[in-house]
């Protein structure tokens, strides 16, 4: 039976403020699964904490809301014990890449078949605006007493250095875009990271809707001026398309450079894609050659009560 | 026949080999028939501190190391520094005697306030500063020296053999102290060729050059040592005895309990657990394809819970293996588990705190730490087990608590227990159960993760599973899992999470709350590793004729006021007993049970109590010269 868009919401109410960018990036996500026509009840969706913590709720599918910061964690773990479910993960840049920093870089370097969606704004809303870790140095929204007095951490280019094998941005007001990087990012075999830019209307008033639309650029022309662009209409391939350490730095350091672009030109879309790469799921089935077949959550561990592990070589080799 | 109780000591700088040269002699002794109470001690180091290894050996059953060395072996000055006055004096001493010149400055090792109480005590007895000065020492107690060059017992066997290569190879030496140990105890040579061959198995070359070595030592001590007090010449082998080191309990319990994943962040004594069930991590199963348990290091503690909660509500029965001041790192998520209701198991292998304290030493102290861990009220089970035996069917149990009441388990071991190697029953598997509780195996109809029950407790749904969905969140929740803050949905919810503390007491098995051995008028109430000691001090004072009763605790928390109390009933004297500084059970015990304890008897130096140690302590209390609170201080 095929799903409709609408069976992917739930009937929860959303708190979230109005004009929020979180709302397109939960769209977002329910047009992907619906178009990819993911059963419910085999995808998980993990958030973190904060107001895009809540977005586990909105969706019906499975939904875990973690700990501030700890959403990788918890959703690794769930994959590599059912690897048959799409595991999606969200939160706040806060949550991601600030107290959950050290999580974000290790999950790089495992590659586990998932997908990361920071929802990327600048501030720590929930608490009444704070400076988040993507908040550039100097900047001054609108709760803070001072400015910012910390350079921004750049999570393209962390994702690209920490090892994610599919690293893109999206922008929450382009839902439709969003929702294709969504798709590509699920599809893609590897650990997937994708930078939401998403303005917080109550506390970020530097990085505003019309900010990002290049408002303050226009002048009196009528050329398009949103700072916003596609990767995918220029000549940008980020696709690394055969294994070898030349083409692999060349997409590599080519990412990182893009990462850097901010200003009046903001890139979105596919930024660094290697599927060469193994994925986690395929280093454990070189050591334990039916992990797929037979994962952890598929195992049956007793019969009638009693345990069915034959332990018998190891206790026979313990003998006196 | 005499009955057999001897200590025999190996120490050497950390690498050396003494460990290995321990399993040798551990393993010639349970070949022998005799059981085996072994402890490794080191320091928080990769090599060249101090290390050494106790092995006792009894024809009875022992649970316990004691205070006195029958022999001692050592290849380096330190170890002869730091263990000369443990020795008895019906005992002997293998030594290197290349070291006898030795100055305390030559060992730079010696930390500086061992080194003056050293010096004070030989400049009382008027000794130079040396090897031979504590020799004197130990010869003027009784203690007989047996010197042996080890230089010139290589150099010798190298001409005999025609091998150059074995001439000042140092890495023998292990092997020499080993065998010479072996042939003044007239203990089986072809048992001891048996052990070398089973350690080095995959390397051929190497076992030829330790039995050679192994071989000439044995020989030399049979021709060349003096009689001596004690001889270990084999007793008839009693059936299925096993040799263990301490992890296995727990790990091979994990494996027969179905545990299928695993996450961990290295820390010791805990991590052996983990790297035992990665290196076995394929499983056979009856009548099935083979399972396997996935074994995660992670990148810090934080990360180990939240994976093995993520596993968890796959289905998975899954748990971490983690010590102190990792568990620290825990509590927050230990409480997600909580709210969640989430069955997670954690094995916690304590050592001394606070913080880093004596890393690679022994400590009970984190009892208290772990009954309030975490962040709410929220119900778990804080459970211990005294031995390595019982820690193998503990794991079972620890597993069945935390899915029939879907909450999280901290099963507490400790380092004494983990650095041990014992002998014991072997394990059957056969006797651990598995029950999952309400785990579904589908789902019909509307589905409520946190419904309201009867018994407080939900049918549980898990990731992936056919109708089953749920929201998982760490707010308060709804009966679906969907975020409330409606006050009357929060006293259901806390009322139902909380009520499963009364259904644990009811409904886990009083053998498995507390255990007693023996009730008097005088009564040790403990729990944990201090088992050992205590069973074992038990009968040295039965040997007297003093009974002196026992209580081991094992759920601690929630705390079986109950069955402890009517356990209790016959007792005047209390004695608590656990390596801590504050006698953390004896709170837990006076806040549940108004009772005062007369005495506490604690050790926090960081090295396991010996059942010396503990008799001494309850023999003074019977006498009634005890201070209120004993505190011990055995063992370098």
């Amino acid at each position: 039976m095929a799903l409709k868009l609408g069976d992917y919401k739930t009937d929860v109410h959303n708190d979230w403020c109005p004009g929020c960018g979180d709302f397109g990036i939960v769209n977002a996500l329910q047009m992907a699964l619906s178009e990819m026509g993911i059963e419910r009840d085999n995808a998980t969706i993990f958030s973190g904490v904060g107001c895009s913590g809540k977005t586990s709720h909105f969706i019906n599918t499975y939904g875990v809301h973690t700990l501030h910061g700890r959403v990788l964690t918890f959703a690794q773990g769930s994959k590599l014990a059912n690897p048959d479910m799409t595991v999606v993960a969200v939160g706040g840049d806060g949550d991601g890449l600030g107290i959950g920093a050290g999580h974000f870089v290790a999950a790089g370097r495992r590659n586990i078949d998932m997908t990361y969606i920071i929802f990327d704004n600048g501030v720590y809303g929930l608490t009444k605006g704070q400076a988040s870790p993507t908040l550039k140095l100097g900047e001054k929204t609108k709760s803070l007493p001072t400015p910012n007095t910390n350079s921004n951490v750049n999570p393209i280019g962390l994702a690209v250095a920490s090892g994610f094998t599919f690293v893109a941005r999206g922008y929450s007001y382009d839902v439709r875009h969003l929702k294709d990087l969504i798709v590509k990012a699920v599809k893609h075999k590897g650990l997937s990271f994708l930078d939401v830019l998403q303005p917080c209307p109550t506390y970020n008033d530097v990085n505003t809707r019309d900010w990002y639309a290049g408002v303050d650029l226009a002048k009196e022309s009528m050329d398009r001026h949103s700072r916003i662009y596609k990767l995918e209409d220029t000549q940008f391939d980020p696709t690394v398309n055969y294994a070898g350490e030349v083409e692999v730095n060349e997409k590599l350091s080519q990412a990182l450079i893009k990462s850097l672009e901010w200003g009046d030109k903001i890139p979105t879309g596919v930024f660094y894609q290697n599927e060469l790469v193994s994925p986690f799921s395929t280093r454990l089935t070189d050591i334990i050659p039916n992990y797929l077949e037979n994962p952890p959550a598929k195992q049956i561990i007793s019969d009638a009560g009693l345990p069915n592990t034959d332990i018998s070589k190891i206790l026979d080799s313990l003998d006196v | 026949m005499s009955s057999t109780d001897f200590t025999w000591l190996i120490g050497g700088p950390q690498g050396s080999g003494v460990e290995s040269g321990a399993n040798i002699f551990s393993k010639v002794c349970a070949q022998m028939g005799y059981q085996i109470f072994g402890k490794r001690e080191f320091y928080s180091n990769i090599k060249g501190e101090h290390s050494y290894f106790t092995v006792r050996v009894s024809d009875e059953n022992i649970h316990s190391n004691v205070n006195d060395v029958n022999l001692m072996v050592s290849f380096d000055a330190e170890t002869i520094f730091r263990h000369y006055d443990e020795i008895s004096s019906d005992g002997g001493i293998i030594y290197d005697s290349e070291l006898e010149n030795t100055t305390t400055d030559k060992v730079r090792t010696l930390d500086a306030p061992f080194k003056d109480r050293l010096h004070k005590l030989l400049e009382s007895k008027n000794k130079p500063f040396t090897i031979a000065g504590v020799l004197e020492l130990a010869a003027e107690k009784g203690t007989t020296l047996y010197p042996v060059s080890f230089k010139s017992l290589l150099e010798h066997l190298s001409e005999k053999v025609d091998n150059p290569r074995l001439r000042g190879l140092v890495r023998m030496y292990n092997v020499i102290g080993v065998s010479l140990s072996l042939g003044l105890l007239k203990m089986s040579s072809t048992s001891l060729v048996d052990a070398i061959d089973d350690i080095f198995s995959k390397k051929p070359q190497i076992a030829e050059i330790n039995k050679q070595t192994a071989n000439y030592s044995y020989d030399f001590a049979s021709d060349n040592f003096e009689n001596f007090n004690y001889n270990l010449t084999g007793i008839s082998k009693q059936p299925d005895i096993i040799l263990v080191q301490g992890h296995y309990g727990t790990s091979l319990g994990k494996m027969v309990s179905g545990c299928r994943f695993q996450s961990y962040y290295p820390i010791t004594p805990a991590s052996d657990e983990s790297v035992f069930l990665e290196s076995n991590g394929i499983l056979e199963i009856e009548n099935d394809r083979p399972g396997s348990t996935i074994v995660v290091q992670t990148e810090d503690e934080i990360s180990a819970i939240g994976m093995m909660i993520g596993a968890s509500l796959t289905g998975t029965r899954s748990s971490t293996s983690t010590s102190g001041p990792g568990f620290a790192l825990m509590t927050e998520a230990l409480g997600w588990a909580g709210i969640n209701e989430v069955p997670i198991v954690i094995t916690l292998y304590q050592r001394s705190g606070p913080s880093t304290g004596l890393p690679t030493r022994h400590g009970q102290d984190d009892l208290l730490f772990t009954v309030f861990a975490g962040c709410g009220d929220f119900p778990k089970i804080v459970y211990a087990s005294g031995d390595i035996e019982e820690s193998f069917y503990d794991t079972g149990n620890c597993f069945n608590y935390a899915d029939k009441f879907q909450i999280p388990v901290i099963h507490m071991m400790d380092k004494l227990l983990s650095s041990s190697v014992v002998t014991c029953k072997k394990f059957n598997p056969k006797k651990i159960s598995i029950d999952r509780g309400k785990l579904l195996d589908k789902v019909e109809g509307e589905y409520k993760r946190f419904a309201f029950t009867d018994d407080g407790i939900s049918p549980r749904s898990k990731l992936g599973m056919d109708n089953g969905i749920f929201w998982n969140t760490g707010d308060e929740s709804d009966e679906m899992g969907h975020i409330s803050e409606d006050p009357q949905i929060r006293i259901k919810m806390m009322d139902k999470r909380m009520s499963r503390l009364d259904l644990i007491l009811d409904s886990v098995p009083i053998t498995q709350q507390a255990i007693s051995f023996g009730v008097h008028d005088y009564t040790i109430i403990s729990w944990g590793s201090t088992k050992g000691p205590i069973i074992d001090a038990q009968s040295m004072l039965k040997k007297e004729g003093i009974d002196i009763g026992f209580i081991q605790i094992k759920l601690l928390h929630p705390f079986p006021t109950e069955h402890v109390q009517s356990l209790l009933k016959g007792a005047k004297v209390l004695i608590d007993i656990e390596a801590n500084h504050s006698g953390q059970l004896g709170k837990i015990f006076k806040q549940n049970i108004s009772r005062d304890i007369d005495y506490h008897i604690l050790k926090y130096t960081g090295r396991g109590m010996t059942s010396t140690e503990i008799y001494d302590s309850l023999k003074k209390i019977i006498q009634n010269k005890a201070a209120k609170r004993e505190v011990l201080s055995h063992g370098a």
